[in-house]
């Protein structure tokens, strides 16, 4: 289907020049939402192979990785200056939010790991 | 009282200056409120003595005694070998530990700073000072969806509302003391994060969840109720950026945060309870997906990747579900545990669990009760769903959703009628400021000098929300009993500038500010009411009145105290489950069963062996090394909650693990007697010979004063058993298990009896048993 395929190169084209065009700390965050993201996939991965048997490390691992990844999107949100919403926080104040919001995640997660 | 044009200068100064005042006078009235919320619940501490209250709070006690004694690390791998025998009980992983621990620091703190109160007394008043807390989380609350003005009346309603009384008054050492307050509160979290899209918010509220999972079951409300409410955001097309940082990290921390209490464990990821959560946390991420790349793209474009996307998107979707589908119908309960299964089917439980359908609290409300609880409330709420409508917010909407699903829950079990209590006084909360605003509006701007007085009914209800906006802006605290009548310059130019307001006359408006004061007050004298007559009884100790005086009926710490001194300390008692968490803490024996209901099996042996007769009995009691038999009887005084009574819930739950107990068995054409035509297995079991033997010198005829009749067998011997304590009014009674005889006669057949004691040393040996 031509016209289908057309659309999709269409589609993708117009994705890529629309995300090129994101400021570069964003791109950073995304960067690192992907990579958190990949990471909780490995460990599932890893966990379908060797069984889970310690439950709860293979939960807090594949959690702080997911955690981290939603706190990280949180932040973007917050620091977007395109979003209406949040253009009286200091993106100082967010990435402390965020900081802290991690800190709890691994704390918990620490004790959790067991 | 400044003048229109020199106010200007001023009103500056003015507007800070009343702000402080305004914020004075709320903190005042919330101190006030907090006084209030701790004071009505002490009636029973001033009417009967500061003592802990019913059953289960007696478990709470005693581990909290344990706590403060051997510290956390003991209490957390505590396993207990006096409850339950054979089994023993792992406390530490059964137990939801946020009312311990909350009490222990609360006792080590005082005793740290000098104050040496005992842990009892830190537990007796421990429900008292987080009711006060939670009506101030309710302030806050009803403060984020509709203003103070409708925070401190919230608040002041929750202080008293009967519901909440009857399950946290001073000795009710329950968790629900401890975990009503986290439930606000962590609501009160969420709706703020969810108005100001702070990350910050959403952390304390993922702990403030952790603190609800720690101390009580209900948690798994709070974890349905927000995915609920965040759906009906998202399909009504309210989703923003503030929901999703409201919602996810809740859900990844708050899973982690649950996991983590040993009693939830991996239920946090397993159960169907949890499901929900998950299952939107998909959702919201898909949307917000959709509505990023919808910033991306141009609109044509966005209908060609949404053709493609929901194509494929679908099909996965539906291969997800299956698989789930098929791995939770794999599991007999479809993955919901018998507690929330009975919630969500009413008749589960009496079909399946008999156990739970015995609990008198699990049973469905009655009309009444509803009146009892919540008063005047029952019909202020509609009022506040109304005004919650007006206008609509992401917080008020979630208030609706939260009455609305407690409501339907209340309607299945009187006990979470307490759940409902917070919605309740909310929503009336918000109706009862909207009417004074309405009212005491009228009346202000009707006042003859004012210019603008006369525009009497207006229909403006489209400036109903910009006036009222206006006018709670201008006085924060506006909280009005005592009208404000006082002309600020300042407010008549805003109204100037306004169209229409909705104005109603004077008088009118004068006679309905003194109604919904009078209706307040009937709500106050009947919470004050409840809260000293009905919700304020220790079951442990009874009174009654009559023609000479006041009787006090202290018989259970009579008998506990009896056992706890005159038997050994590893002698066994078992009793029916009811009075198993009081005698572990009171007498300190190690019982069979108690009210922690976790082996239906174990609680089955026991209701059998009191439905049996006297040697069947004795036998799977010696089986399990017991050595007393408590019963409680009230026939001599007329307490009607007594063990034959509850007879009937006893072989109902022997019959369903052990066939030979029939419940047709027990009764006559279908009555439950025990008089004279009482059926014979029903004279002949444990239950009925323990509770009645020798009541016949009582009075001479045996006269039940609970059943209202003459009992059945009225002079008969216990063969097994021997009485060895029974209190002053005879209700409660403990009997000693006979040890077997040494030799027993007639049993064995002689050649010839006549030549015994000649023939004994040299006719060989006997079997050493009989």
């Amino acid at each position: 289907m031509p016209r289908a395929t057309s659309d999709a190169k269409l589609l993708i084209q117009s994705l890529t020049k629309a995300y090129a065009a994101t400021p570069t700390n964003l791109k950073i965050i995304d960067l690192y939402v992907i990579c958190a993201v990949a990471t909780a996939l490995m460990q599932v991965a890893y966990m379908g192979l060797v069984g889970s048997f310690p439950f709860n490390s293979f939960l807090s691992g594949v959690l702080s990785c997911i955690g981290t990844a939603v706190l990280a999107v949180c932040l973007r949100i917050q620091v977007n200056k395109d979003n209406k919403e949040f253009k009286d926080l200091p993106p100082e104040r967010a990435f402390a939010d965020f900081i802290l919001c991690n800190l709890v995640l691994h704390l918990v997660m620490m004790n959790f790991l067991g | 009282m400044a003048e229109p044009q020199s106010s200007r200068t001023t009103s500056g100064g003015d507007g800070r200056l009343r702000n402080a005042l305004g914020g004075v006078l709320c903190a005042f009235s919330l101190l006030l409120i907090g006084v209030l919320a701790f004071s009505i619940r002490l009636f029973s501490v001033i009417k009967y003595e500061s003592v802990i209250h019913e059953f289960d709070p007696y478990f709470n006690y005693r581990v909290t005694q344990f706590l403060s004694k051997n510290g956390i690390y003991e209490f957390w791998n505590w396993f207990d070998d006096r409850t339950w025998y054979p089994l023993g009980r792992v406390i530490g992983g059964t137990v939801y530990p946020g009312l311990t621990l909350t009490a222990g620091t609360i006792w080590w703190l005082l005793n740290s700073l000098n104050i040496p109160l005992s842990v009892e007394t830190v537990c007796v008043f421990t429900a008292p000072i987080f009711s006060a807390n939670a009506s101030w989380a309710t302030y806050l609350l009803t403060k984020e969806a509709k203003g103070p003005g409708a925070g401190l009346m919230a608040a002041t309603i929750l202080a008293m509302v009967p519901s909440y009384i009857s399950r946290s008054v001073a000795g009710s050492y329950d968790n629900e003391a401890v975990a009503i307050f986290a439930l606000i509160f962590t609501f009160y979290l969420y709706v703020k994060t969810l108005n100001t899209g702070s990350l910050f918010y959403a952390t304390l509220n993922a702990l403030s969840y952790f603190y609800m999972v720690c101390s009580w079951g209900g948690y798994t409300f709070i974890i349905n109720l927000i995915p609920m409410h965040v759906l009906l955001c998202i399909v009504t097309g309210r989703y923003s950026s503030r929901l999703y940082i409201a919602y996810a990290p809740l859900i990844v921390l708050g899973t982690l945060l649950a996991a983590l209490v040993p009693v939830v464990g991996f239920n946090a990821v397993m159960t169907s309870e949890h499901f929900a959560s998950f299952l939107v946390f998909l959702i919201l991420h898909v949307v917000a997906l959709v509505y990023y790349i919808k910033g991306l793209l141009t609109p044509r474009l966005f209908k060609v990747a949404m053709t493609f996307v929901v194509t494929v998107g679908l099909a996965l979707c539906f291969a997800v579900a299956a698989i789930l589908i098929a791995l939770v119908a794999s599991s007999p309960t479809k993955g919901w545990s018998g507690r929330s299964l009975s919630l969500l089917d009413p008749t589960y439980a009496s079909k399946y669990i008999p156990i739970i359908a015995s609990v008198s609290e699990h049973q469905p409300p009655t009309w009444p009760s509803y009146f009892m609880d919540i008063n005047v409330l029952a019909f202020l709420v509609p009022a506040g769903i109304i005004s919650c409508f007006l206008p609509l917010s992401d917080a008020s909407s979630f208030l609706v959703l939260y009455l609305v699903t407690s409501v339907y829950f209340s309607g299945v079990m009187v006990r979470l009628m307490l759940v409902l209590a917070p919605a309740v006084c909310i929503l009336s909360g918000i109706a009862l400021s909207e009417a004074f605003g309405v009212l005491t509006r009228s009346m202000k701007f009707q006042r003859p000098t004012s210019d603008d007085g006369s525009s009497t009914a207006g229909d403006g209800s489209p400036n109903i929300p910009a006036n009222s906006k206006a006018v709670s802006k201008e006085k924060p605290s506006k909280k009005n009993r005592n009208k404000e009548k006082d002309s600020e310059g300042s407010s008549s130019v805003d109204t100037r500038t306004e169209e229409k307001l909705l104005v109603l006359p004077c008088g009118p408006s004068a006679v309905g500010i003194m109604l919904l004061i009078i209706l307040s007050g009937f709500y106050v004298v009947h919470c004050v009411w409840a809260a000293a007559e009905a919700y304020s009884a220790p079951s442990i100790v009874l009174t009654s009145r009559s023609h000479d005086g006041l009787h006090v009926f202290d018989d259970f710490r009579e008998a506990y105290g009896w056992l706890r001194h005159n038997t050994g300390a590893d002698d066994k008692v078992a009793s029916w489950w009811d009075y198993g968490y009081q005698t572990t803490a009171m007498a300190n024996r190690t019982v069979i069963v108690d009210n922690n209901t976790w082996n239906n099996t174990h609680i089955a042996t026991i209701g059998t062996a009191m439905a049996s007769p006297e040697k069947a009995a004795w036998d799977i009691l010696n089986s399990l090394d017991v050595k007393y038999v408590l019963v409680v009887f009230g026939g001599l005084i007329g307490y009607s909650s007594d063990d034959i009574n509850k007879f009937l819930w006893m072989v109902r739950i022997g019959g369903g693990v052990f066939p030979h107990i029939k419940e047709s068995d027990y009764l006559r054409d279908g009555n439950y007697r025990v008089d004279a035509h009482g059926t014979p297995t029903m004279l002949n079991s444990l239950m009925y010979k323990l509770c009645y033997y020798r009541f016949v010198e009582t009075d001479g005829k045996g006269f039940d004063r609970v059943r209202r009749y003459e009992i059945g067998k009225k002079h008969f011997k216990l063969t097994h058993f021997e009485e060895v304590f029974t209190t002053h009014h005879w209700m409660v009674r403990i009997y000693k298990l006979k040890p077997q005889k040494n030799r027993v006669r007639g049993k064995l057949r002689l050649k010839s009896s006549s030549k015994t004691s000649s023939m004994r040393k040299t006719s060989g040996k006997k079997s050493p048993w009989h």
